[in-house]
Parts: C-alpha cells; structure tokens; sequence
C-alpha cells in the first residue's frame, strides 16, 4: 500500500493544472483523426525538459490515457477512429450516434473507458512492485536477453513482416550506437557534425512518429475532408450510468480482456478493442444486434483499449521493456530526466514512480469528467482539415527538436529520420521496431560490455550468455516470438493466396 | 495522374539500400579501432547484414507481400509540401529564424493544400488569420512559456 503515501504530490497545484491540462489536451488530441496518442506524447516531451520529473510524467500520462479515451469521440460522432485502439469503438458507436444517441454513447464509452481504465491502473499499482522485487534478481545477461527480446517482440508483432520487423529494430539499434562510445570513448559512425553527441532519443522520436503522418497528409494533395460531424443530443447522465451497470458482462470481459492483452508486450489496443469486442458479442444473448449500434459492443471495446493502458506499463517500470510505441515514448520521457526505469526505479525514485502512477488513476476520473464535456469541442477539432494539421503538426516538431538541446542538428536528424521513415513506412517497414532499438540499445549495449567483461573472467562468453534458467527462458522467449509471428505470416499469406483464388 | 502498384525494382530497392548501408555497417565495425569500441555494432551489422540479405531475396523471389510504394500520384501531391518542408529545415529556420520560417510555412502549406482554392478574398484573410494566431501561439509555448531560444535570422 506504499502508494497511499505519495498520493499527495498528485494534488499540489501544479500537478492537478498538469493532470487537467493533459486531460483535455488529449482528449481533444486523441479525437483529431492522424493523430497518434504516440504521436501526441511524443510532441509533448519537449515541454517535458523544464519540469520535474514526476510533473513531466502526469503531463505524458495523462495525455496517454486520454488521448485513447478521445479517439472515441471522432469514432462515434465522425466514424473516423481518432486512433487504432478505437476501431472498434466505431462499429456500435457511429451506429447509436446515427440512430440520434450520440450523447448517451458518448457517455457510455467514456464511464466504460473510465472503469477499464481504473482496473487497469490498478493492476499496474498491485503487480509492479511484485514484478519489480522480482526483476532484482536480474544480471547483465539476463538485462541483455531483455532488451532484445523487446525489439524482437516489437518488432515481430507490430510489423506485417517478421524480416521487415527485426531489421528496423536492428537499424534502431545500430542507430544507438552512433555518437562517442560509453566506455572507451572511440568515435562511431559520426557521418556529420550533427551526430557528433549521438542521436538525441526525443528528436527520434518526434521524427520517426510525427513527420511520416505530415508527409502522408500532404500526399493526400487537396482532399476535401468530406466529414460530416453529427450533432449531439442532450441524454441525463444517471441514465447512461444505470445502463452500464445493467450491462456488467461487456464491461467485465472488455476490462479482463484489456488488462491481460495490455501486459503482453508489443499487443497494443487495436488488438485489446476488437478482440473485447468478439468476446462480448460470443457471449452476448443479443448476438444479432452487435454493429446495429448495440452498447454492449461499445461498452467492451472502450473498456478494453483503456484498461489496456496501466497494464502496458508494468513491463516498461519492472523491466524497462515499454509493452508498445507509446509506453516506448514515455521511457524516452523518463530517460532525459535521468531516470532509468527497473528493478530499482521504486527504491531510488519512489516518489517519482508513484506520484506518476497515482496521476493515471486520478486522470482516469478527470478523463471522464472532462470527456463528457470537451466531446463537443473535440469533435469540432477532429474537422480541421489536413492543410492546416500538416503544418502546424510540422512546426511543432521543429519547435519540439529543437528546443531539447536548443541544437539545429537534433534539427537536421529530426527530418532525416522522418523523411526516412515515411519512405520504410510505404515499403513495408514499421517505426515502433526502430525506436525500440533506439532507446533500448543503450541498455543491451551496457550490459552486453558489462557482461561480456564478467564472462571474460568467468566461464567464458558462451556460458555466461546462454546458461542458466533465465536466460534460457529469455532467449526461448525471443525464438518463440519470432517463431509465432512466422507462424502467423505464413498462414496470412495462404489466406490470402486463398482470397485471391476464389 | 495515375498511382500504379510499385515495380519489382522498388520493392528491391528498399531492401537493397538496406543492404548496402548493413554491409558499410559491418566493414566499418569489423576495421575500425579500437576494436572493443564496436564489439556491440559488430553483432548489431552482423544480424543486419543476414536480415538484409534475406528481405533482397524475399523482395526478388516474390516471397514478401508487395508494399504501397511510392508512386507518381504521391509523389506530385507531397512535392509542394516537401519542398516547404526541406527548405525550412535546412536553410530557412537558421537564415530567416523559426518565427518567421514557421509563419511563411505555415501560410504557403495552407494555402497548397486547401481544398477550396484560391479566388477567394476572404479564404486569404482567413489563412493569413489562421497562420499569425498559430505562429503566436508558438511564440507563447517555446518562447515565453519554456524560454526557448530560437535562432532568430535575419528578419525576426
């Protein structure tokens, strides 16, 4: 119960003007469809730099938690999924807002996100001190085995390629390498005065997640945004708040099903929200009505994708493995403070890791209080059209590249990578693989030299690497990954040679 | 303009560069010195390197699942955009300074990009409107809020 102590630091005036700030910031971002909640905190990082650490973090994880919740408003009132994890949100939602209940499916799929999304925190609260104790028993090899696996799962399961995956982890990872090596000080692949310092992990970022979506807008050319926003009906509250608590299976089953996909690395809340939603529809009596705008398929699918949220942090706080591209992002934001999430992150920064998580569960309460209110408003939003979202989306990232180091060259590697990442992106390649081995090869870099230095003085490289039970169980993990998503690749490609026939 | 599906030379060509950079990777992580310095990039190339092979040879024998590509349509709607885009990174925001880079972008990427068109006075006015409020805004964040120091050009 150490939490209940740090409680506090939630409620100083800065926190809360940060926790409300970021509340409706994402909401309102969340609901502009291109843009990403990765994306959105990315962007946030660079106002990050000049807060305390804990402040920095309410600010990200408040835009984390709504920006998903906010993706419901553009899938309910526009049919446009404001982001991935909202897909299913538009079957049954967009159906009841065209059925003139738009207001009553807001309401739902904000108290739905807002009861998921406490669950999930919760588990976060109750499993990641355990996995925390337990993680201390963990060597340099066994952090090395880690950090790849990470880039493996990542970059298996997010990646319609198992080939394409691995290699944009691998260029991620030899991307890390540039810069003045840690230990002896050697120069390694500075092509340009620009990589001098290494790359700058939140440039990165804001290239590889931002710049691709300006360029995809602008490769639209001049597209009417022919979206019809539908106007919401006033709907009392206790109605929606009595109908949800009729319906507690499809809130049991969206909250279980996001909790436990939200713990599996690399499964983001795309997969949590469509697979609540088959779930809640299997065991539904009402089978027929799911995708005619029935609440049941609404309520599952936005209790799934928030409690997936709390979850997909427990492996980024033990292990300092982020579950997806936005928990990856919210370690970029942990790393500039100096603050290295694992084992020891709840001994060291107690205050810092608790104040953070105890701002998720307070922000999931604001999410709903707000989102039944700022709907409107990020509805209008989610209709500014791509030529004015592209360029402001580009002078912020310019704005946010810059202002980390005050530096023209985080800059200059900003573009490149965007521009190199929108080129991968139309060839199959995926961004989340590449920025999992940006900030975590560091860490495999680490301790590979840590541990190859013990091995030197022990049994030897081989033993020290591939023996003992957990690193057995790491690596069967990263070989099981890779095996799976093979696996899953090859039956894809006969389903679809079998469409192709028919 | 038509956007054909992309040929079997630029589904290679990705994999290829990739190739190419994987195998500079390697050469230089193998030669360089001092050798302990890249112990880590020598396993990092290497994976590369084999992955790299096996993308070329998976985009040659028709293995992989053809990607979008970029084709002639894209090309054409993005040229005008990117063109800003390069223009400012590389060579406006230092010369004319941010505030001022970021105003002129942001009113000629408007103005490319509205569907709408040009004839109309009062759609200038409104893009003028829309890009000195955003570029005030920014002013507020970076400048006031967080005392960012941007360059400041030549005319800002």
């Amino acid at each position: 119960m150490e939490f209940l102590l740090y409680f506090g630091g939630v409620f100083t005036p800065l926190s809360l003007t940060l926790l409300i700030g970021g509340t409706i910031g994402g909401l309102v971002l969340g609901a502009t469809p291109g843009l990403s909640p990765t994306m959105a905190v990315a962007l946030l990082i660079p106002f990050t730099f000049h807060l305390a650490p804990e402040h920095g973090l309410i600010l990200l994880g408040a835009a984390y938690t709504s920006t998903v919740a906010g993706g419901a408003v553009s899938a309910i009132l526009l049919k446009i999924p404001g982001a991935p994890a909202n897909i299913a949100t538009a079957l049954d939602g967009h159906a009841m807002a065209k059925k003139g209940h738009g207001a009553r499916a807001l309401q739902l799929s904000f108290l739905a996100s807002g009861v998921g999304g406490v669950l999930g925190v919760l588990l976060l609260i109750f499993l990641t001190p355990v996995l925390a104790q337990w993680a201390l028993a963990f060597g340099p090899s066994h952090l090395f085995w880690l950090a790849i696996l990470g880039v493996t799962v990542i970059g298996t399961l997010e990646s319609g390629s198992v080939v394409k995956g691995l290699l944009s982890g691998c260029i991620g990872l030899w991307l890390s390498t540039i810069g003045f090596d840690d230990f002896q000080g050697a120069e390694r692949f500075i092509f340009h005065d620009a990589l001098t310092g290494g790359i700058n992990v939140i440039a990165a970022l804001i290239g590889l997640f931002a710049i691709p979506q300006v360029i995809d807008m602008f490769a639209k050319g001049r597209e009417t945004a022919a979206v019809q926003a539908i106007t919401v009906e006033r709907h009392p509250l206790r109605r929606s708040i009595r109908e949800i608590l009729r319906l507690p299976r499809a809130l049991s089953i969206g909250t279980a099903v996001g909790s436990l996909i939200g713990l599996i690395p690399g499964v983001g809340g795309q997969i949590a929200g469509l697979v609540a939603y088959d779930q809640s529809r299997k065991f539904s009596p009402d089978k027929a009505k799911f995708g005619t705008g029935h609440p049941e398929g609404l309520i599952a699918a936005e209790s799934a994708n928030n409690a997936m949220v709390g979850p997909s942090l427990v492996p980024l706080l033990t292990l300092s493995i982020p579950g997806s591209p936005t928990a990856a992002v919210l370690l970029g934001g942990l790393l500039i403070h100096g603050i290295f999430p694992g084992s020891d992150l709840f001994e060291n920064h107690p205050k810092v890791a608790w104040t953070f998580i105890n701002s998720m569960l307070v922000g999931q309460v604001l999410m709903v209080m707000f989102g039944l209110y700022v709907a409107g408003l990020a509805a209008q939003v989610a209709r500014i059209p791509p030529s004015l979202m592209a360029p402001g989306v580009l002078a912020l990232s310019i704005f946010g590249a810059y202002s980390v180091q005050q530096s023209m060259g985080d800059v200059y590697v900003m573009a490149a990578l965007g521009l190199m990442m929108f080129a991968l992106q139309r060839f199959g390649f995926s961004a989340a693989p590449l920025v999992l081995g940006l900030i975590l090869g560091p860490i495999a870099e680490g301790n590979y030299i840590q541990g190859s230095m013990i091995a030197g003085a022990t049994d030897g490289l081989f033993v020290y690497f591939f023996g003992g039970a957990l690193n057995i169980v790491l690596i069967s993990a990263v070989v099981l990954s890779i095996a799976y998503s093979i696996r899953m690749e090859v039956q894809a490609r006969k389903l679809d040679k079998r469409g192709e026939r028919a | 303009m038509r956007d054909d599906a992309p040929g079997k030379l630029q589904q290679v060509g990705p994999s290829a560069a990739i190739l190419v950079l994987a195998a500079m990777v390697c050469w230089i992580s193998y030669t360089a010195e001092p050798a302990e310095a890249f112990l880590f990039p020598k396993l990092i190339s290497t994976a590369m390197l084999a992955l790299a092979l096996i993308a070329v040879f998976n985009a040659v024998s028709g293995i992989a699942s053809p990607a979008p590509g970029i084709g002639p349509r894209l090309l054409y709607n993005a040229a005008a955009g990117l063109a800003v885009m390069l223009v400012a990174v590389f060579w406006a925001a230092k010369s004319l300074g941010f505030y001022a880079t970021a105003l002129a972008s942001f009113f000629l990427l408007a103005w490319f990009y509205d569907p709408s068109g040009d004839r109309s006075l009062r759609r200038w006015l409104v893009r003028g409107a829309v890009s000195i409020g955003f570029v005030l805004v920014l002013y507020g964040l970076f400048a006031l809020l967080l005392r960012v120091q941007t360059p400041r050009g030549w005319l800002m």
